[in-house]
């Protein structure tokens, strides 16, 4: 039957709100708007679907998977920690990417054979970028979340492997648009998943973020290209625009991070990608007990903070913050170093300080806390590793290299709290730890911060 | 719709989606990433469009799993973004109290 006009007039005003939905995203002020104006958009063109006339065969089993699916989303969304969201986002990507194949996979099941020609290239997009979007996102969460190494994986012949791979998989792409069958199909679907893992993997832990976002990019692709399957107006504009504006982000990123985006892009075809340092030697370092720090960090004119991910971890931003509150009070200037990827995301930092309630003001970037450093007495480093590490200026080996890093080695004296000396998640070596301006203080985050901040309030 | 039809409107929607988020600051690189994630979600309604036309078992049973995938996705997606931005939020209400 003929779809009402209206149909494709509330597809049309969902668009309009996932434009400015992504519009609103871009700027504080409007940013929670924006969410709810994509939300409403996504909403509206759900609802519309059930009404639209469209053959709906299996109504009861759609509405209990729609219920169940969302209920999942929901819970995993409520639940997650906020130190553990970058790789909640990477499982939402991956499965969106994941559906967006499938959903191709079902069309071309039901006119596959004897399809034109347009029709059979959007399929083999989908499938292709779909599954390399799912599975890559898989490899992702499982570094993120540490299930696996966080290192670059290179395999033995690595290079040679995913060459051959992605060669297989853009022959069955082409054999299966020249002459179109379900056993091709199949073998597109698989190729295109394991060329995904051996796409991320390679990836060290500096360029996952970048990662993330371009995988999330390649998943608006995929549904696009869906959108083309089923020639569905709103999934093409939904798809494109995340498409566009997610290369646009992820280029945007590299650049914040000063990571060469075709370095990350190439790694699994290059083969060049470090494997990190960490020669294990025993060295000597400068240990402190927080009775030291606390009297370092009491007796300065201006300390600064350089808050990490071993931070968020040990859930110790508040306590970092009475810390802050406690100098401010002695008449000492405090200020927190935020580094573009402090965390694990861009701004993932800001988000877990302003879950503490960390003044704003106090909040530096990185141009412009810089040049303070070198005026600066003390500068408090908890749980950061790879963001004040010199080898990303010096060392042209290192993974991280090129990596514009907070130049706490300026600083009069660095005081490091560490829960062993373990390298960080990109697993290179920091050279700082050996120098003899540093002091370290071994233990939980929150628990050295607590007994730095106790023995600051008896002085 | 016609081929050519459909693919102006994505060349289209390539120019608007690099307009949109050109001037984005650092700050919400990581809420706007998860909103845009959120976005294509809506492969949802393509799950539920093929799974309602299914004339097989096999049809079905994939494409409820592609329902189920894409739900998890739109709704998870808007709820961790809102979540994210929520917490900029309380930062404001938090310099509010210091005023006061």
């Amino acid at each position: 039957m003929m779809t009402p006009v209206w149909v494709p007039l509330a597809y049309l005003v969902a668009a309009v709100l996932f434009i400015l939905s992504l519009k609103g995203l871009s700027s504080p002020k409007t940013a929670r708007l924006g969410t709810l104006s994509g939300a409403v958009g996504a909403l509206l063109a759900t609802a519309v679907l059930f009404f639209s006339g469209i053959k709906l065969n299996n109504l009861t089993i759609i509405i209990v998977a729609v219920i169940v699916g969302s209920v999942i989303g929901l819970i995993a969304a409520r639940q997650v920690k906020m130190t553990a969201m970058p790789q909640l986002v990477a499982l939402f990507n991956g499965a969106g990417g994941g559906a967006a194949a499938l959903v191709a996979v079902v069309e071309y099941l039901e006119y596959g054979s004897g399809a034109e020609l347009l029709f059979l290239i959007a399929t083999v997009f989908t499938v292709l970028i779909g599954g390399v979007s799912f599975s890559g996102s898989i490899v992702t969460y499982l570094k993120l979340q540490e299930l696996m190494t966080t290192r670059p994986v290179v395999l033995p012949a690595g290079r040679i492997i995913t060459i051959l791979v992605a060669v297989l998989t853009v022959a069955s792409a082409v054999a299966l648009i020249v002459s179109p069958s379900t056993l091709l199909l199949v073998a597109l679907l698989v190729l295109s998943l394991i060329f995904g893992a051996l796409f991320v993997l390679p990836v060290g832990g500096a360029d996952v973020p970048i990662v993330i976002s371009l995988l999330n990019a390649f998943t608006g692709l995929s549904v696009a290209a869906s959108g083309y399957v089923l020639s569905n107006v709103l999934l093409i504009v939904a798809g494109t625009l995340v498409g566009a504006s997610g290369t646009l982000l992820t280029s945007l990123m590299a650049k914040a991070m000063g990571r060469p985006l075709t370095s990350t892009l190439f790694g699994a075809f290059s083969g060049t990608t470090q494997g990190g340092g960490g020669t294990g030697e025993e060295r000597p370092v400068r240990a402190a007990g927080p009775g030291d720090v606390a009297i370092m960090l009491g007796y300065a004119n201006k300390v600064i903070l350089v808050p990490g991910y071993g931070l968020a971890v040990a859930q110790a931003q508040s306590t970092l913050r009475e810390l802050a509150d406690l100098l401010t009070a002695r008449g000492i200037e405090v200020d927190y170093a935020i580094h573009p990827v402090a965390g694990r995301m861009p701004g993932h930092m800001n988000v877990l300080l302003a879950e503490a309630s960390v003044p704003y003001e106090q909040l530096k970037e990185m141009e412009e806390i810089n040049p303070d450093f070198s005026a600066t007495d003390v500068v408090l480093v908890v749980g950061a590793n790879d963001v004040v590490n010199p080898a990303a200026r010096s060392d042209t080996t290192a993974p991280i290299y090129g990596m514009p890093i907070l130049d706490v080695d300026n600083a009069q004296q660095v005081v490091f709290l560490k829960r062993s000396m373990r390298p960080g998640f990109a697993g290179i070596e920091n050279e700082l730890l050996y120098d003899p301006k540093t002091t370290l203080l071994f233990g939980d985050a929150k628990d050295s911060l607590t007994k730095v901040v106790t023995s600051l309030k008896g002085m | 719709m016609d081929g050519v039809a459909l693919l102006t409107i994505f060349v289209l929607s390539i120019f608007v989606g690099f307009e949109v988020v050109s001037k984005v600051s650092t700050i919400l690189h990581t809420p706007l990433m998860s909103g845009a994630n959120a976005i294509h979600g809506i492969v949802l309604i393509g799950g539920i469009t093929v799974t309602g036309a299914s004339t097989s078992l096999v049809q079905t049973i994939i494409g409820v799993i592609a329902i189920l995938l894409g739900a998890i996705n739109l709704v998870g997606g808007f709820v961790v973004t809102d979540r994210m931005l929520g917490m900029f939020k309380s930062k404001k209400t938090a310099k509010g109290e210091e005023v006061l």
